[in-house]
């Protein structure tokens, strides 16, 4: 299950401010942990995420063991014009996921 | 009362080392002390006989006035990751059972939107019912049992199996669609039995540390064992995003986590037995809105 | 890692020498791991801003928010570390073009009580820093990994 949940305004004014919020199911495995065996878990992290705006980057994140599972981020930009926002997460084992959400700015 | 040594909780699995056996080690003496400094009013019941277990005097019930939802108690933070859909990470239990509820198993078999149509109309209140008398069973069952049963008797194909990640989405997003309804447990006369059961299960003491669901949960609900708020556990929002957990889970896995946390024998999954105790926190929580999915520590 | 925590802030009062001690630095202290990052060069308290939700309910899933004062010079990157979980290195943020401004919040784990300190590199090389004092209590009745 790698679905995300991606959270933007619908219909944002030209020039607004806008939060955007993105959710990705992973459990972010340390590699630290041991299972109920007494094995070690082996390490399976998100090690990359990426949010463009048409081609411009607005963030992007290193994460580490130390960010929760199910990696949670929150950041802004300028609704300029419509276009589409791309975000990519890649991670150990092939993890590689790209979402897009268009944004239509009035 | 010489219940502290039995209450020590020395546990059954090796302390490990490192930074992380301190923090076990800590716990471990939290329990020890908590169970003891956890004096119980209240006669116990005189029990004799092969078989009888001890049960707590009844400890007032948490009446409809006082009962409160653990989304109440919880830190802003996490009450704000609970409220907002879009930093909810149960919600992507909810989004990925969406996407199964219009799965075919196969070719050849129904999906749940072939025989139930749109999830928000048809579930609308069903996980607000449950759990539900099943006939062919001949006794109660949850929600994600009826999914399974769903899938062998209409979509012939295997169950997924308690606690597997595609019987949680769907959970979740059928619970989901009850979401602001009240809890409003069938009026079944079949159910009452196993309700009282239920009932009773959770006046009674078990475990090392021999303590009864409500020796916590109504007598020392609001109040703290080892720094953490005792909630009054009602299952209003299941499956629930549990921060312990870092995953969603079901009510069936919470009520594991409390009889292990007491040392005492969990329930199988999807036994009975652990049927029935959801019955009766069902029939408690009357009225209280669902919440699915809720987080909590 | 569980259990519910105060953060407490230690304030501007950090100086800036705390984080020179370069010969002494071993990579896996924190101290050694912010001096990589910032190539041995002092970074000055003040000017970020690492907010820590003062009660949370798990060490777990533990919401912060890194920011920086819109007056300062353009903020390249914002980097999070740890003093006592199993590694140093906790998020680290890269602010394009298109950011609106220097904030972006995420949620991390927190093993034990201990600081947490957000780096800010300038684009004039210079580096800021805000230290957080974090105490995580445990949880009672722990159930174990089985759940």
């Amino acid at each position: 299950m790698a679905r995300a949940l991606i959270t933007v305004p619908k219909a944002p004014r030209r020039g607004e401010e806008i939060e955007i919020r993105v959710l990705i199911a992973h459990p972010m495995e340390t590699g630290h942990r041991v299972d109920a065996t007494g094995r070690r878990v082996p390490r399976s992290l998100i090690r990359r995420f990426t949010c463009h705006y048409d081609g411009e980057l607005v963030l992007a994140a290193e994460l580490h063991p130390a960010v929760a599972a199910n990696p949670y981020f929150a950041f802004y930009t300028i609704a300029r014009d419509s276009g589409t926002l791309t975000f990519v997460w890649q991670g150990d084992d092939g993890f590689a996921r790209t979402e897009s959400v268009r944004i239509d700015v009035t | 009362m010489s219940r502290r040594t039995r209450g020590a909780c020395r546990g059954t699995r090796a302390l490990p080392t490192g930074r992380r056996g301190d923090a076990v080690a800590i716990v471990a003496s939290v329990i020890a002390g908590c169970a003891a400094a956890l004096v119980f009013s209240g006669a116990r019941a005189d029990t004799s006989g092969p078989g009888t277990a001890a049960v707590s005097a009844a400890a007032p019930e948490v009446s409809a006035g006082v009962r409160r939802s653990g989304l109440e108690d919880l830190q802003p933070a996490t009450r704000a990751m609970q409220l907002d859909d879009g930093q909810n990470p149960g919600m992507l239990w909810v989004i990925e059972g969406e996407s199964a509820w219009a799965r075919r198993p196969d070719p050849a078999a129904p999906s749940c939107a072939d025989c139930h149509d749109d999830a928000r109309r048809t579930m609308r209140g069903v996980a607000a019912r449950y759990p539900a008398f099943d006939a062919g069973l001949a006794r109660p069952v949850d929600l994600g049992q009826r999914i399974d049963l769903c899938r062998t008797r209409h979509q012939g194909t295997a169950p997924f199996g308690p606690e597997t990640a595609p019987r949680l989405q769907l959970e979740a997003f059928v619970a989901h669609q009850s979401r602001g309804l009240p809890i409003a447990p069938p009026d079944d006369a079949r159910l009452a039995e196993f309700r009282a059961r239920g009932a009773l299960q959770y006046r009674t003491r078990m475990g090392q540390l021999d303590l009864a669901c409500a020796d916590c949960h109504d007598r020392n609900a609001g109040r703290r064992l080892g720094g953490s708020l005792i909630p009054q556990g009602h299952p209003t929002g299941y499956p629930i995003y549990r921060l312990e957990w870092q995953a969603a889970g079901s009510l069936q896995r919470r009520l594991r986590g409390c009889l292990t946390g007491v040392r005492a024998q969990p329930h199988a999954y999807d036994a009975v037995e652990a049927v029935e105790l959801q019955l009766h926190l069902m029939r408690r929580a009357a009225g209280m809105p669902i919440e699915t999915p809720a987080v909590r520590p | 890692m569980t259990g519910r925590r105060h953060a407490l802030r230690i304030g501007a009062g950090l100086a800036a020498v705390a984080f020179t001690r370069r010969a002494a630095a071993a990579p896996d202290t924190l101290a050694g791991a912010i001096a990589a990052f910032t190539g041995g060069a002092p970074a000055t308290a003040g000017g970020v801003r690492l907010e820590v939700a003062a009660l949370v309910d798990n060490g777990n899933t533990v919401p912060i928010t890194v920011s920086v004062d819109e007056a300062l010079a353009r903020v390249e990157s914002v980097a999070v570390f740890n003093e006592r979980n199993p590694e140093r290195d906790v998020v680290r943020f890269v602010f394009g073009p298109r950011a609106a401004r220097v904030r972006a919040s995420t949620r991390i784990r927190l093993a034990t009580s201990q600081k947490l300190v957000a780096v800010a590199r300038l684009s004039d090389g210079t580096f800021r820093s805000d230290t957080v004092d974090v105490v995580v209590t445990l949880a009672a009745c722990i159930e174990g990994e089985g759940g």
